[in-house]
């Protein structure tokens, strides 16, 4: 559990980057921080690992304040994946990279060869085991830096802006690896402002602007919600903005999810016929 | 008449085992919006890159096939004669402007062709009026959001008055709104000044509205070409991975359902629930 | 936002940072000759006084000050040694003229740095790239120039993203004994280095598309004006030249202990 007390943080030089912010985020649960570029988002994630400690405030991991541990112990509990995966790529083999972080924890030799076994055959990367990241496309990079973080089987993982310059193909993949994740009981927290691949996720959403959080609750009813995503420079899906125009029909507006917004429809329709 | 040609042109990088574009015949139209769109490593990068002759002067390689830029043999001619007449904008802002000042900047492409001082400032304020950041003009890259820095490379751009403009998806590390802005400016400069956009984009959802004709290529080869709600009316492109609009997606399933929508494909969900509150009324 | 914000450069305006960086460049290097003709403390003193007045217009005393606490230890060194010299060649006797020798030549060194560093603080990198592009350097030199001012912030702000990225993954930087310690940043450097060739190719190729190299004759946006402030200054730098060669060739200069003396 991340327990996050009305915690500000402000950089060196003097810019507030959170204000005052709390926040629960329960085992198993899958949250979206979402927000304008700016709004706070990757600063407030890097404070779950103590990349950055608050300046006010508390957070715990598990009870544990993140203040009196390091971030080699916290980030053996949560796993942080960066948003571009060449800021981590450095290993001659896709292997090594993924024993990197192995190594650091301490693994044995043993442990080390199995879970590069696993976490390569979880992200569908065994044929490239011995190839160098760097011959790798950008998609296929993405997934390397994935498996290296999800090899020692963290906890809690977070993930910033995901979905940047991914193809729709590789949307899908990565929704279906959360989904799959979920069923794990892992925690997830993804920073994006990508509205569509949340509205095909649903998760909890938690939207930040100005370094505050503004709105906190169900993906369905937030992004359904076209005040609060304007205060946030965010857009509402597609599927949302066409029931937002349908009023005279009389169907309900916090629909986001492509199925149920046939199934509604057709329903509707054949009422009607 | 055509301002962009090729004929079977086929494109491997100097190593490479095979060809990144292969094959590839198009033709652009003058004052044409073109969207060209296909997974990662489909090859519509490469393809862009050979509409200013960077592809082959910069990159060398292997180029096969005819390839007519703007009346211009664009493998005959070097890229700082072709960039004349066609503006490539690219996807990272941060790595496209290298001056202490917006408006040096913008300039910096008029330097190089040796304009005097007065045309130069009329033509950058002209383009900073054009994309909406005349008052920025003298700050540093490092004070201005992503957004108004793409903003930057694109009026650099436009300063050097081109024919067309290339866009290789330039709004992926954008969020929603600033990107909408980007593609108003460019939808506002294609209409206004008949300047022909090419623009490379994921994100059909936030861009099909405004295209003339869409382009979609796979595996280096071009697999559907036409007018954008011919194209996406079709199964095919949603199935090689090509993430339609949700608006077009959801016309799409309900009418195979037997929702009795009117036959012109809708690219933004304006034009979806128009279908759809005309289909409910005449039931 | 981050701590590599001291780097960013931002545009000043003050009367002095307007002045044209070519003019200020000729008086920093009167003040130069004008500090190597003389030993002695009084001129020497007067010169250091001279660049008070631009310090405060430029409105950067903190900076100044700051520069000058950093000359300050290599002042000590020159103070010492010069001192010791003259302490060893006078047959180990302590003379006031060779304490004040040993001062005029820490002041001397202290003149020479502050002047540059008055040029430095009051003149943005965009007008020093600016001068180099309209003197004769050729303009490559000026470009790379202005292209490190504009990118060793960005280069020092993904350095910290990438020693966050692997501390994520388990790196402890300051963990071992002193090879370990460098065997730590391997890690960090190489998707450094890797990600800086990857951005200056991007950026050569946006240098070929907006026209680079299509003319020999490059033009530019700005030019520099010589105005009254800078004819202001030439001649104060002229004078300074012209009253210090005059004085040296026709003046004597008494040393602070001469002048002491004949008071006494």
């Amino acid at each position: 559990m991340i327990e996050i007390e009305q915690v500000s943080f402000a950089y060196p030089n003097g810019v507030e980057a959170l204000k005052n912010v709390s926040l629960t985020i329960n085992d198993g649960e899958f949250t979206a921080v979402m927000g304008q570029n700016g709004a706070g988002k990757t600063t407030l994630v890097k404070h779950l690992n103590g990349l950055l400690k608050p300046t006010k405030g508390i957070i715990r991991v598990d009870g544990v304040e993140t203040t009196k541990t390091s971030v080699a112990a916290l980030a053996r509990k949560v796993g942080f994946v960066f948003q571009n995966p060449d800021h981590q790529l450095f290993s001659e083999t896709v292997e090594e990279e993924i024993s990197f972080a192995l190594k650091n924890f301490g693994f044995t030799e043993d442990a080390i060869e199995k879970r590069i076994t696993w976490a390569l055959n979880l992200l569908g990367l065994t044929q490239y085991r011995k190839t160098s990241p760097f011959m790798l496309s950008g998609g296929e990079r993405k997934r390397v830096a994935l498996a290296s973080v999800l090899a020692w089987d963290p906890e809690i993982l977070i993930l910033d802006e995901p979905t940047i310059g991914q193809d729709y193909q590789q949307k899908e993949k990565l929704r279906q690896f959360i989904v799959q994740m979920q069923t794990q009981r892992k925690t997830i927290v993804i920073v994006t402002h990508d509205v569509e691949f949340v509205a095909e996720c649903n998760p909890r959403v938690v939207l930040m602007k100005d370094g505050r959080v503004v709105a906190d609750g169900e993906g369905r009813a937030i992004l359904t919600n076209p005040e609060a995503l304007a205060q946030s420079s965010i857009v509402l899906p597609q599927i949302a903005q066409v029931f937002s125009q349908l009023s005279p029909l009389g169907l309900p507006k916090d629909v986001i999810d492509t199925y149920e917004a046939k199934e509604l429809l057709l329903k509707t329709w054949r009422r009607l016929k | 008449m055509a301002v962009i040609e090729t004929r079977n042109l086929t494109y491997t990088y100097p190593n490479a085992a095979k060809p990144s574009i292969s094959g590839v015949s198009i033709k652009i139209e003058k004052g044409e919006f073109v969207l060209i769109t296909g997974p990662s490593g489909c090859g519509k990068t490469t393809l862009c890159r050979c509409f200013n002759g960077l592809i082959p002067h910069f990159y060398q390689g292997e180029l096969k096939g005819e390839i007519t830029v703007a009346g211009m043999d664009a493998t005959k001619h070097p890229t700082y004669e072709m960039a004349k007449h066609v503006g490539l904008v690219f996807q990272n802002p941060e790595n496209q402007l290298f001056a202490l000042s917006v408006e040096k900047d913008v300039a910096f492409g008029l330097e190089n062709l040796g304009l005097s001082r007065e045309e130069m400032r009329k033509r950058v304020d002209w383009a900073l009026n054009l994309t909406g950041i005349y008052d920025l003009r003298e700050r540093s890259p490092h004070e201005v959001s992503g957004g108004q820095q793409q903003r930057v490379a694109i009026a650099a751009v436009l300063a050097m008055q081109p024919e067309i403009v290339v866009l290789d998806e330039p709004t992926s590390f954008l969020d929603p709104l600033s990107a909408e802005k980007i593609f108003e400016v460019i939808y506002e400069f294609n209409k206004k000044l008949g300047i022909t956009v090419v623009l490379v984009e994921h994100r059909l959802d936030l861009t099909a509205k405004y295209a003339d004709h869409i382009i979609v290529m796979d595996e280096g080869k071009v697999c559907f070409d036409g007018e954008p709600r011919g194209v996406l009316s079709r199964e095919e492109p949603r199935l090689i991975g090509i993430g339609i609009p949700k608006a077009t997606l959801l016309y799409q399933m309900l009418r195979r359902d037997g929702l009795s929508l009117s036959n012109t494909t809708p690219l933004s969900s304006q034009e979806l629930s128009k279908l759809i509150l005309e289909a409910f009324e005449a039931a | 936002m981050s701590v590599f914000d001291g780097l960013k450069f931002r545009k000043v305006s003050s009367p002095i940072h307007n002045l044209d960086p070519r003019v200020k460049f000729i008086y920093v290097c009167a003040i130069f000759v004008a500090a190597i003709l003389f030993g002695e403390i009084l001129p020497l003193t007067a010169l250091l006084l001279m660049q008070i007045p631009f310090v405060v217009l430029a409105g950067v005393q903190r900076e100044w000050l700051r520069s000058l606490r950093g000359a300050a230890f290599l002042a000590a060194i020159i103070f010492f040694t010069n001192f010791l010299f003259s302490f060893v060649t006078a047959g180990y006797v302590v003379l006031a003229s060779n304490v004040e020798w040993a001062a005029s030549m820490t002041l001397r060194f202290v003149v020479l740095v502050e002047s540059f560093s008055v040029f430095f603080l009051t003149t943005s990198p965009d007008h020093l790239g600016l001068a180099l592009e309209l003197t004769r350097v050729p303009y490559e030199f000026a470009f790379a120039f202005t292209t490190a001012v504009r990118f060793v912030p960005v280069l020092a702000e993904e350095a910290q993203t990438i020693m966050d990225a692997q501390k994520a993954r388990g790196l402890e930087l300051e963990k071992g004994n002193f090879m370990k310690r460098i065997r730590n940043y391997i890690p960090v450097l190489i998707p450094l280095i890797v990600s800086a060739i990857r951005r200056s190719l991007e950026l050569a190729e946006a240098m070929e598309s907006r026209a680079w190299g299509a003319t020999k004759k490059r033009t530019n946006l700005y030019t520099l004006r010589l105005r009254r402030g800078d004819f202001a200054l030439l001649a104060l730098a002229i004078g300074v030249l012209a009253a210090s060669i005059c004085v040296r060739l026709y003046v004597y200069v008494p040393t602070l202990s001469q002048l002491l003396q004949g008071w006494l």
